[in-house]
């Protein structure tokens, strides 16, 4: 028994290797706090930067559309219109397109090494830098659609959004580039949660006499339906802040028009594109403006964390 | 008797025919803009490929009809993504391994878990803007206002999520069984964890960063007032305290300039740019695949 007792005594770390032990996830501890010091400091530093414009102004920064430098007056109304637009039809186009291809990947219509390269490719497309398709979309997009343009603005005139005559860049066209830096993020978030869908589920509405197309929309769809409203959100948020694309083909113009076919602002093609020359009370109202993009995209995004907690699948 | 085989006409299977062909249609459209943007990137940015490229300055904008070449730029992005590299792993990995290897899926945890996913989701030019207003107006770095080094942290709060989430995942992927073989035989906490798990974590955890540092050199948004840009040689370790250009702003200034000339620098430096990321991409794709294949343990 004593003998026993002394062995254990003998097997006792060292001091220093405890200490070791006790710094080493201390440090582990400091840096994984980081991110939520470098979160608070964005937060921070962001609204302190634009409380001059935020007393000056209040919410009727929100509401003006006038940008002026020279009369010193900032209202940052077109590109928060501008922001939401672009947002909103970038998304109508590619949920239907994006569920459609993460259909088409997950269903068993060809081959699956086929399946499997079309679905690397939408992903490699994630991988182009923005700034690679805005140049794309200045040079070969923004000729190709042109006639369309015209076409459109033709025919469907009375209508308020394409009710300008098209001049070179405007929100249409970031709309489009949009929809290829949205189409990966939607595409591959369906296809995982259509994958996840359990294999009984499918086999049972087979069972039932539903054909193919029956069970997807009304066994598959609605069971991946949380993890595809999540996709949506984050893409939502991407297209929010999407920045060099956008402000390279949007044509940077604050003049306010509910037109889609006249160029117009997003707030981060507003900061892209001002942020280096800007001073005075400028720089404020600019910090302002990113102030709520960043709440808008922090909303966003921390609704599509919720929704995938919430309804994260529970078979 | 007819009822057993396949009728054409019947409505459902119309209605089939046409989503199958609608979805078909989806997926074509969708690989479209990748095809056409490879293809129209290897075409129009490949002629421009020529060894002066590599070694000379651009020229300033102008009427001349030789822009020159993209060497700072092309040095500039390696030293500014080094810089994000240098300062986004360590913490990166550190914060993963707390998550992953001692946290207890505590309040700590999930708030720093969902901080990660919160960052993450930061608009690109937010990170540009927290540096502008931390660094660059206050210039805090020995009096530099834009400076490659400001550029390499704006950078690194955008790799930074990225880094915790594969660590983090990598780590959990690792069987417990090996904790607690490493643990059972008298290793501290940090041995294990530094011997044991992270070692067999260690390719899942390479290939997460490598994509990482390969989306990072390609960001513009958060460079453009930071990093601003600069036409000349890189010469020194002093220059990191100065402008410092880099592909991305390269190309973001040049496409807009009004000269051919500069634009075709910019469609060289995206062909540069597109095939070093996708070819990082595709290489760890396969990498992944083979990884399935051979996985131990």
């Amino acid at each position: 028994m004593e003998e026993k007792l002394t062995l254990f005594k003998n097997r006792k770390r060292f001091g220093i290797e405890k200490n070791i032990d006790i710094i080493f996830k201390n440090t582990a501890l400091v840096l994984s706090s980081f991110v939520a010091i470098i979160l608070l400091g964005i937060i921070l530093v962001v609204f302190f930067q634009s409380f001059e414009s935020f007393s000056r102004y209040g919410l009727k920064f929100l509401v003006t559309s006038e940008w002026n430098p020279v009369k010193d007056e900032y209202g940052a109304f077109t590109a928060i219109y501008g922001t939401l637009v672009t947002s909103f039809f970038s998304l109508l186009i590619t949920i239907p397109l994006g569920v459609g291809t993460a259909i088409f990947i997950t269903e068993d219509f060809v081959p699956k090494v086929v399946r499997e390269i079309i679905g690397s490719f939408v992903e490699l497309l994630a991988a182009i830098p923005s700034v690679v398709l805005g140049l794309w979309a200045i040079f070969v997009m923004e000729p190709f659609f042109r006639a369309f343009f015209v076409f459109l603005h033709n025919f469907f005139g009375w209508i308020p959004l394409f009710s300008t005559e098209p001049t070179g860049r405007n929100s249409l066209l970031a709309i489009l580039i949009l929809v290829v830096m949205l189409l990966p993020i939607v595409t591959s978030i369906a296809r995982d949660s259509l994958n996840q869908v359990p294999k009984k589920l499918r086999n049972a509405a087979y069972g039932i006499g539903a054909s193919r197309w029956k069970t997807i929309f009304s066994v598959i769809l609605p069971a991946a339906l949380s993890g595809i409203m999540a996709g949506v959100l984050l893409a939502l948020g991407r297209a929010m802040g999407e920045t060099m694309a956008v402000t390279m083909i949007i044509g940077n113009s604050n003049a306010f028009s509910w037109s889609l076919l006249s160029p117009g602002y997003t707030i981060s093609s507003m900061l892209a594109n001002q942020f280096g020359e800007a001073d005075g009370s400028q720089v404020s109202s600019l910090f302002y403006a990113a102030f709520v993009l960043m709440i808008l995209s922090l909303v966003v995004n921390i609704f599509a964390q919720w929704l995938v907690k919430k309804f994260s699948l529970k078979y | 008797m007819n009822s057993l085989y396949y009728q054409k006409r019947l409505s459902r299977n119309i209605g089939d025919k046409f989503f199958t062909s609608l979805s078909v249609i989806c997926a074509l459209i969708a690989i479209l803009p990748l095809i056409f943007l490879v293809t129209y990137i290897l075409i129009k940015g490949g002629s421009q490929i020529t060894p002066e490229l590599f070694t000379l300055e651009p020229n300033p904008p102008g009427d001349d009809l030789d822009a020159g070449g993209i060497n700072p730029a092309l040095i500039g992005t390696l030293i500014i993504t080094t810089i994000a590299s240098i300062i986004a792993i360590p913490v990166g990995v550190g914060g993963g391994i707390y998550l992953a290897e001692y946290s207890k899926g505590g309040a700590f945890s999930r708030f720093i878990r969902f901080g990660v996913n919160v960052l993450a989701g930061v608009p690109s030019i937010i990170a540009g803007v927290f540096i502008y207003a931390l660094i660059v107006s206050t210039k805090i770095l020995f009096g530099s206002m834009y400076s490659g080094l400001a550029g390499g942290m704006a950078l690194s709060i955008l790799m930074l999520p990225s880094v915790i989430k594969t660590t983090d995942e990598g780590l959990k992927l690792v069987p417990n069984e090996l904790r607690y073989a490493s643990l059972g035989v008298g290793a501290s906490m940090y041995t294990t964890i530094l011997k044991v798990t992270l070692p067999s974590a260690f390719r899942s955890i390479a290939t997460g960063v490598v994509l990482g540092i390969a989306r990072a050199a390609g960001e513009t948004a958060p460079l453009i007032f930071t990093a601003l840009f600069s036409y000349y040689y890189i010469t020194g370790f002093g220059d990191l305290f100065y402008e410092m250009g880099s592909l991305a702003v390269l190309i973001y200034n040049f496409a807009l300039e009004p000269y051919d000339a500069q634009n075709k620098l910019a469609w060289a430096a995206s062909f540069i740019l597109v095939l070093s990321i996708l070819s990082v991409n595709i290489f760890s794709r396969i990498l992944a695949a083979f990884n399935e294949k051979t996985k131990r343990v």
